[in-house]
């Protein structure tokens, strides 16, 4: 009797749920069935049947970062040619290697492993599937036919963004600070201070780099990439230390860096922001009135060049450089703060970036991929 | 009226029982059909949820009425790509590209080894009466403790082994041993107990992974790799992942199913589970009893630890314990708290892992539903009422210490 009742009960409950179901539908049902179609128009018969995979690490797709342009390239890649694409997210290092090899499984033609953590794994599942290619994004240290290094010389930029911040300073400081001491951070870094150095010598000026030593290679670290008050720490003790443009290398605390010049400029200070990665006055709109210029690393243009070279069957293992000649690394506009930037300086950035092209300006980091 | 009556037969549970133990009594009384049933509708429920977020099916849906059959053959094929590619995943997928990748049925293997034995931890502590929440951190010191003679020492093949799963297993008790003891001597309950001692473990372990066990040549708080002669041999060779700690844990399967149904030992934890008073009455030291069972306990955990950086990690880091110490707890619900049960739940949590990863590869759903369907499990076996009444099974309740 009991369990009759609650039966009763039951009944009535799945009787609601597939009424309101109903309704929804009533509500939402009531459109034309499109006519059939002979699929999508897109692309040319190869690219149908081509399967281009990408595999994140820990960060996920969406980390305003490497994983997520790298990601949009290859949707994008996606859009432009007809490909078809398959994606797997990590959220530990031991997703790694099963998500690889659900994707030579799969039977990716090209699989994206984004980011230096993936190394290990994906020279194990290369090296077990010799026919399936593979193109890893921020690390040169796999030597395999079919593992392409994707590698940005992000000094030659910063060198640029170096250079404006040393013309664009009154106080004769400028600033940076890492995330971690790592190649991929402290890159920018050398090619700031050498650009801040670059502009010592060709106008006579004596800018100092507060947060950076590149001979020592030692330099402000808040050895995190996830507290954004960290970020706000260290920009407060360079603006403390006389600094009026910094350039944050920490992925998200660019953030804090940012807030921290917004509070800093309210009390009087005149301090601007070098964002770094992608161009800030797009990501980061919020800080469109202090941002000098940014940094940017143009990671999905290398992907869709990638996925293309292959589906033409010019795959090669050669690593990419992304650089200023190739269009992989660049300064990006000054936006907002345009008048900050003299003509002289915009002509001089003009020939200082024509040298580095053609080898006449040398751009030396110990953190540069090596060719 | 006849309502009343029945209730009124209904036997009210022991009037001195404490909400825990009743809990834990609750959840133990039901049988395996309630395990099946609760991984169907947890089953079903993903289904659709898979269709629903399908983009395909809402597409359909919006002409509901002008071509009812897209919608439904939209439903279907969203829900059999999707659970269909979980099952090729975890068993034999003919339509991959190697033979090594078309046997997923390794891949479970290998993703429930650690679930097995951090399953027999939870279902140990549970038969005498204990909530231990605290495998994830077990199996994080474990892993410690095995990681740190594993690369730190170099000894001879076969010892090094043994010694590293000795070290695990060390490692692991002595997190367990930390809860029994409060328990045991100050009456702290294993529950907040346990759960601090997780949040401790991951702090240690950064703490060394910062510090004393970084690998010199990186930059990342990460631990070297561990010797050779440390690791699980490899059971089908370099082409699968199925490692020795398989046998081990089928090992310990055995022997926790001996110990609690044939010692005396598990004799007395079974009693103290049933009724720690009646157990303290008939001479049991149930102090005693708290300390052991939870040094065994996480000594088992600790080898899920072992599992995972001698068997397919062979690096310390911050994340070794993945989410392993929680499906535990839910591997030891579905196996009813029984050796062999535990065994057979892992098997599948693997498959759902292994599973998991060909259908978000293959039929683009994401692996975030596996772990809806997990938890969908707990639910519906937390809550036996809750599945009595959908599919109207009469209350079985088992009286007194039971197999």
């Amino acid at each position: 009797m009991k369990n009759n009742i609650t039966g009763t009960f039951k009944r009535g409950a799945t009787v609601g749920t597939v009424t309101l179901g109903a309704m929804a539908l009533l509500l939402t049902g009531c459109g034309q069935a499109p006519a059939p179609s002979g699929g999508n128009a897109s692309g040319n018969a190869g690219a149908a049947d081509y399967l281009g995979c990408i595999v994140s690490d820990s960060g996920g797709f969406d980390d305003q970062s490497f994983n997520q342009s790298s990601y949009e390239g290859l949707k994008k890649t996606v859009a432009d040619t007809g490909i078809k694409m398959k994606e797997a997210q990590s959220t530990t290092k031991a997703d790694f290697e099963p998500n690889l090899n659900q994707m030579t499984n799969a039977g990716c033609n090209l699989t994206f492993t984004v980011g230096f953590l993936l190394a290990d794994a994906t020279k194990k599942v290369a090296t077990a599937d010799p026919k399936s290619h593979f193109a890893i994004i921020d690390d040169s240290s796999i030597d395999l036919p079919n593992v392409k290094p994707i590698v940005y010389d992000t000094a030659q930029a910063a060198f640029l963004a170096g250079y404006t911040a040393a013309s664009a300073s009154k106080t004769g400081k400028v600033g940076t600070f890492g995330g971690i001491n790592i190649p991929t951070v402290t890159v920018f870094m050398d090619g700031f201070a050498e650009g801040v150095a670059y502009y010592n010598e060709k106008n006579s000026k004596d800018v100092k780099v507060s947060g950076w030593d590149v001979a020592s290679q030692q330099g402000v670290f808040t050895n995190t990439f996830d507290i954004i008050q960290e970020g706000t720490k260290a920009t407060n003790n360079l603006i403390n230390d006389g600094a009026d443009v910094i350039m944050p290398v920490a992925g998200p605390l660019g953030k804090g860096a940012g807030d921290a010049i917004l509070a800093a400029n309210k009390n009087g200070k005149d301090v601007k922001l070098v964002w770094v990665d992608s161009d800030g006055y797009l990501t980061a709109p919020t800080y469109k009135s202090i941002l000098l210029t940014s940094v940017i690393k143009t990671m999905g243009d290398a992907v869709e060049s990638i996925v293309k070279d292959d589906l033409a069957g010019k795959y090669s293992a050669t690593p990419y450089i992304g650089t200023l000649a190739n269009g992989g690394v660049a300064l990006a506009p000054f936006h907002d703060l345009d008048s900050a930037v003299s003509a002289d300086t915009k002509t001089q950035l003009e020939t200082i970036k024509k040298g580095i092209i053609d080898g006449s300006i040398k751009v030396e980091s110990k953190s540069s991929p090596k060719k | 009226m006849s309502q009343q009556i029945e209730t009124a037969k209904t036997p009210s549970p022991p009037a001195k029982e404490s909400e825990g133990t009743h809990l834990v009594r609750e959840i133990m009384s039901g049988n395996a059909v309630i395990s099946v049933l609760a991984v169907v509708v947890a089953l079903v429920i993903g289904g659709i949820l898979i269709a629903v977020t399908d983009p395909r099916v809402s597409a359909a849906s919006g002409y509901f009425f002008a071509d009812p059959m897209a919608t439904l053959s939209a439903i279907w094929s969203s829900i059999s790509e999707a659970y269909g590619a979980l099952w090729r995943g975890a068993t034999y997928d003919p339509t991959a590209r190697t033979w090594q990748g078309q046997l997923g049925i390794f891949e479970t293997l290998t993703f429930a080894t650690p679930l097995i034995f951090s399953g027999l931890a939870v279902t140990l502590a549970f038969r005498a009466g204990l909530f231990n929440i605290g495998a994830q951190g077990q199996i994080i010191l474990g892993a410690t403790f095995a990681g740190a003679v594993g690369f730190g020492m170099h000894l001879p093949p076969v010892v090094h082994l043994l010694v590293v799963i000795l070290a695990g297993a060390l490692g692991g008790a002595i997190w367990g041993g930390i809860a029994g003891f409060l328990k045991a001597k100050t009456g702290a309950h294993e529950v907040i107990v346990t759960i601090m001692l997780n949040y401790i473990a991951i702090s240690l372990v950064l703490y060394l992974l910062k510090n004393q066990l970084k690998d010199p040549n990186s930059s990342n708080p990460i631990s070297p790799q561990m010797d050779a002669n440390a690791l699980f041999p490899l059971l089908l060779g370099p082409n699968f992942r199925v490692h020795a700690g398989l046998i081990l844990a089928i090992l310990a399967v055995i022997g926790v199913a001996w110990l609690l149904n044939r010692s005396t030992l598990g004799f007395e934890y079974r009693a103290i589970g049933a009724n720690p008073k009646a157990a303290r009455t008939a001479g049991m030291l149930v102090s005693r009893g708290y300390i052991t069972v939870m040094l065994i306990s996480g000594a088992l955990a600790g080898l899920a630890g072992v599992a995972q950086i001698a068997g397919t990690e062979k690096s310390l880091d911050s994340e070794i314990a993945g989410s392993i110490g929680f499906d535990a707890i839910t591997v030891a619900l579905l196996g009813r708290s029984k050796p062999w049960g535990t065994f057979f739940a892992a098997l599948l949590f693997g498959a759902f892992k292994a599973g998991g990863t060909s259908m978000a590869v293959n039929a683009d759903v994401s692996i975030d539903i596996v772990a809806v369907v997990q938890s969908l499990i707990v639910l519906f076996i937390a809550a036996p009422p809750l599945i009595r009444s959908i599919f109207r099974i009469k209350e079985s309740r088992r009286e007194g210490v039971s197999a």
